[in-house]
């Protein structure tokens, strides 16, 4: 990690270890936790995207498959939460897994309808055999840690986002490592990148179960904190706000999924005072911040850094 | 070292290739020439396996390789340069330089992801020898800059140097001077050289350049028309009456 990481890590845990303080009631917080929560998808999808070139649209699968999977571990079979959790992750790796054999092989963007298309059956799966159906099921347990029950709203605040923050350093790990440089490589050039005797697709399949396993992370502990859970929040529609969200921050880095989720996520917080207008004012933020805002927020505030500061490398 | 024998590719009707054999010798510099459209593109691509041949045996260090992919013919220790310049255009020198060392290492997402000593290790050794090839081909100077940034005579050079951090036995030049003005094309005639006395890496090149050819080469195999119509030494070759009628057409024979 290089200094800027490192800088930007220590803000980040000092606004997060903070944020309780200065706050009254849980409204803010609860938005923090849904931002933390959609931080965590974010990150696997830019790390996706951003450096091995690869498209889904269908990251709410996986999330649903996490929360799904956990939440019926830990009611029916009374499996302790921590370990639904860990099952869960694993159950949305061999799908990412199972996905991306065949549709891998394929050149182009045929990743990207496969994924459409994985993401639309597990909704459907939901509705039909998921407990309650459309409507979804509640009581489900909440987290628990050494003896100690993740029930409050600040306690799970601080939870996801340590869960954040460890995500974006594991991610930030691989960007910087070999590994990170050859996926980016084979955005680069996957000719050249198999010339090099890089296993291109075997490196393609590891990042996508890699993006699956930080969306049904979150969607494990989305359901663990909420405790109610029902499809609706598992649609095509989250899968394009995922998407979205790491446009907007920016694919090329990963705290561009960060900045993207708290953006998105409290964006419809703030517009409440349009009242019936507020998804009109929405949706022409999000055109025009995509229109000016063509590389995401987080590369283009690098490179305006960089130029205040006079380098010559605009490297983000 | 490189063994072709009775090499066809055909696209559509057109025959490319035909039954083409030629054989490498192990720390030679050998080159393949012949006019535009005579196959040699193609020849090369068939036998780093990014396009197989439709018959015949590619035979490298005794091993028949014509069914395998490009990535294990490449782990087999042959590596390439490519007409069309392939870099990471995106990545800086040494990053370009480092990902060819990364078919070697082991390391995967867990080791990198939590920074395990074995990844860390494999990291400090892959640095250091990266930044001795980028030494090696001169290009230090330019280390953390973007490759695309580079005039096209250092992007060939980064490309050979690229393809020297795979470790390879054999290395393919596919004209490895197009672009390149006389000057980079008498330094890259001293690299190629130097790769081959100093690395002992046997070297085969598709080159249009006849200067560089015929003072760097050992042997030269012509190709015309998808057909070996010569092979000899430099000198040899010059004075063939079937390789001048090649390149100056049939009335000058």
């Amino acid at each position: 990690m290089g200094r800027g990481n490192s800088i930007a890590l220590v803000l980040l845990v000092l606004a997060v270890a903070g944020l309780p303080f200065v706050t009254t009631g849980s409204y803010t917080l609860t938005v923090g936790i849904f931002s933390g929560i959609n931080a965590l998808v974010a990150i696997g999808l830019c790390v996706l995207m951003g450096s091995a070139g690869q498209v889904s649209l269908g990251q709410a699968g996986f999330y649903g498959i996490g929360a799904y999977v956990s939440s019926v571990l830990s009611i029916k079979f009374g499996l302790p939460v921590a370990l639904s959790m860990i099952a869960a992750m694993a159950v949305a790796s061999a799908a990412a897994a199972l996905l991306a054999v065949p549709a891998l092989r394929l050149k182009g963007h045929y990743l990207a309808v496969a994924t459409l298309g994985f993401g639309e059956i597990i909704n459907v799966i939901l509705n039909e055999w998921g407990p309650g159906g459309p409507s979804g099921f509640g009581d489900i347990p909440h987290l628990s840690l050494f003896g100690y029950t993740l029930s409050s709203t600040t306690s799970n605040f601080y939870f996801i986002w340590l869960c954040v923050a460890a995500g974006l350093v594991f991610s930030l790990n691989i960007l910087n490592s070999m590994t990170g440089r050859s996926l980016r490589a084979i955005h680069g050039s996957e000719t050249a990148s198999i010339a090099m005797g890089l296993d291109i697709v075997a490196l393609k399949i590891k990042v996508f179960v890699l993006s699956a396993i930080y969306a049904s992370l979150a969607g494990a502990l989305y359901a663990h904190y909420v405790t109610f859970i029902s499809p609706s929040s598992f649609n095509l529609f989250y899968s394009v706000l995922a998407l979205m969200m790491v446009v907007l921050g920016g694919i090329t880095n990963v705290w561009g999924g960060v900045v993207g989720a708290v953006i998105i996520t409290i964006l419809p917080e703030l517009l409440r005072k349009f009242e019936e207008f507020d998804v009109l004012v929405y949706g022409l933020i999000l055109t025009l911040s995509l229109l000016f805002l063509r590389k995401g927020l987080v590369p283009l505030l690098i490179e305006k850094a960089a130029r205040l500061k006079g380098g010559t490398d605009a490297r983000a | 070292m490189l063994e072709l024998k009775g090499i066809s590719k055909g696209f559509g009707g057109v025959k490319a290739l035909s039954l083409v054999s030629l054989s490498v010798e192990a720390g030679s510099v050998s080159a393949l020439i012949g006019p535009n459209g005579a196959g040699k593109s193609t020849l090369l691509n068939a036998i780093s396996g990014i396009d197989p041949p439709d018959e015949g045996e590619v035979i490298f260090s005794g091993e028949r390789v014509n069914r395998l992919s490009p990535m294990a013919i490449a782990r087999r220790g042959l590596s390439r340069t490519f007409q069309h310049l392939e870099l990471f255009g995106e990545m800086t020198v040494l990053e370009n330089i480092m990902v060819g060392r990364n078919a070697r290492t082991k390391a995967g997402f867990l080791a990198a992801g939590l920074r395990l000593p074995s990844g860390l290790r494999e990291e400090r050794e892959s640095l250091s020898s990266s930044e001795e090839i980028l030494d090696y081909i001169k290009l230090g100077h330019h280390r953390d800059d973007l490759a695309s940034n580079l005039p096209i005579g250092e992007q060939r050079v980064l490309e050979i140097g690229r393809a020297l951090a795979t470790g390879p036995k054999l290395l393919l030049l596919d004209e490895p001077a197009a672009g390149l003005n006389m000057r980079e094309t008498r330094d890259l005639g001293e690299l190629i050289k130097r790769i081959r006395t100093e690395k002992g890496i046997t070297i085969l090149l598709v080159e249009h350049d006849m200067d560089l050819v015929m003072r760097i080469s050992d042997a030269i195999t012509v190709l015309n028309f998808g057909e070996v119509i010569a092979r000899g030494t430099p000198l040899e070759i010059q004075k063939d009456p079937l390789v001048i009628a090649a390149y100056l057409g049939d009335e000058a024979a």
